[in-house]
């Protein structure tokens, strides 16, 4: 019998500390997937944000680093720039990376550094117990929007990736989703795209991950994946918004 | 036949594996709980297991190997 499916070298065969049915272990495997297939763990370095994922650094085996909140590009740009030949990733939230940390975002996709960002998204703070992000959808309930978010006070959900793609900087901008099978193979295709891009030197790619957060969104895990798949890609649909290379090659 | 190997003790019970299965074959062992306190997802129909491993990629917390 052959082994057609096991957890990859780069995970660390230890407990996640993630909630029952947090799709953050399987976006960590495909990450973790990435790294093994291309051969790159040794000479990975990743950054870890604050949120849910601040502990990723126990749970990826290649060298790790804690960034202040929101700070990832700006410290990955930092070693990218001292260490060219190690490849450097950020794996962040979307109260880390679209909150506090937009600027961080904006200007590294501006100056296309050359570096791979994974940005989780689940339109909810998770660590802090369930407030609105910038990414919570219209009418979305949570702690500080009991109602529903009104978009005439609180304004309206940030698509980063619409964002970014109007930048002359970034190299590959993409939106992918892990609410079934088929998505979690296609989102593993572009993670692994955005890690060669860095190899290739082209530049600044950006994956988001369109997640779920069952329990500060109060459904069972299944119901999650479910309201991802018929109220967030609506709003947030899945597909490539830049990809430079592949548009020269088109002409 | 394919053979399915849990981790047992890294499990949460979430259910997705179970959802995922197209053939039915796994379930959630409501009468036992593992060392985390969760009642874990174990094979319940090992005949009908066609190793297509979509449970092991809707895992949260990859505890499954599938053989083939």
């Amino acid at each position: 019998m052959a082994v057609v499916f096991e957890k990859p070298k780069s995970l660390a065969n230890v407990p996640l500390h993630y909630c029952p049915g947090c799709p953050h272990g399987i976006i960590h495997r495909l990450v973790a997937e990435a790294l093994d297939e291309l051969g790159i763990e040794g000479k990975a370095i990743g950054v870890a944000p604050v949120g849910c994922a601040v502990m990723a650094y126990d749970y990826f085996n290649c060298d790790m680093i804690e960034a202040a909140h929101g700070r990832a590009p700006a410290v990955a740009t930092g070693i990218k720039r001292c260490r060219p030949e190690n490849i450097v990733f950020t794996y962040q939230g979307d109260g880390d990376l679209a909150s506090i940390g937009m600027a961080e975002t904006v200007h590294s996709a501006a100056r296309n550094e050359n570096i791979t960002v994974i940005f989780v998204n689940n339109a909810i703070y998770g660590m802090t117990g369930g407030q609105m992000a910038p990414t919570s959808l219209p009418g979305q309930v949570t702690q500080t929007s009991p109602y529903g978010r009104d978009v005439n006070h609180c304004g309206w959900p940030i698509k980063v990736c619409e964002m970014l793609a109007t930048l002359e900087g970034p190299e590959y901008i993409t939106r992918v989703a892990v609410n079934n099978v088929k998505n979690v193979n296609k989102a593993k295709k572009a993670i692994k795209k955005a890690f060669q891009n860095q190899m290739d030197g082209k530049g600044f790619s950006l994956v988001e991950v369109v997640s779920a957060c069952p329990t500060n969104w109060g459904m069972t895990p299944q119901q999650a994946l479910e309201w991802v798949e018929s109220d967030m890609l609506p709003y947030y649909p899945i597909g490539v918004y830049k990809d430079r290379s592949a548009a020269k090659e088109e002409g | 036949m394919a053979k399915l190997t849990f981790q047992t003790d890294l499990c949460k019970g979430c259910g997705l594996c179970v959802n995922a299965c197209p053939k039915g074959c796994l379930t959630i062992a409501a009468d036992t709980i593992n060392k985390k306190g969760y009642s874990p997802a174990v094979m319940a129909q090992p005949d009908k297991c066609i190793g297509c491993a979509f449970c092991a990629t809707m895992c949260p917390d990859c505890i499954i190997t599938v053989e083939k």
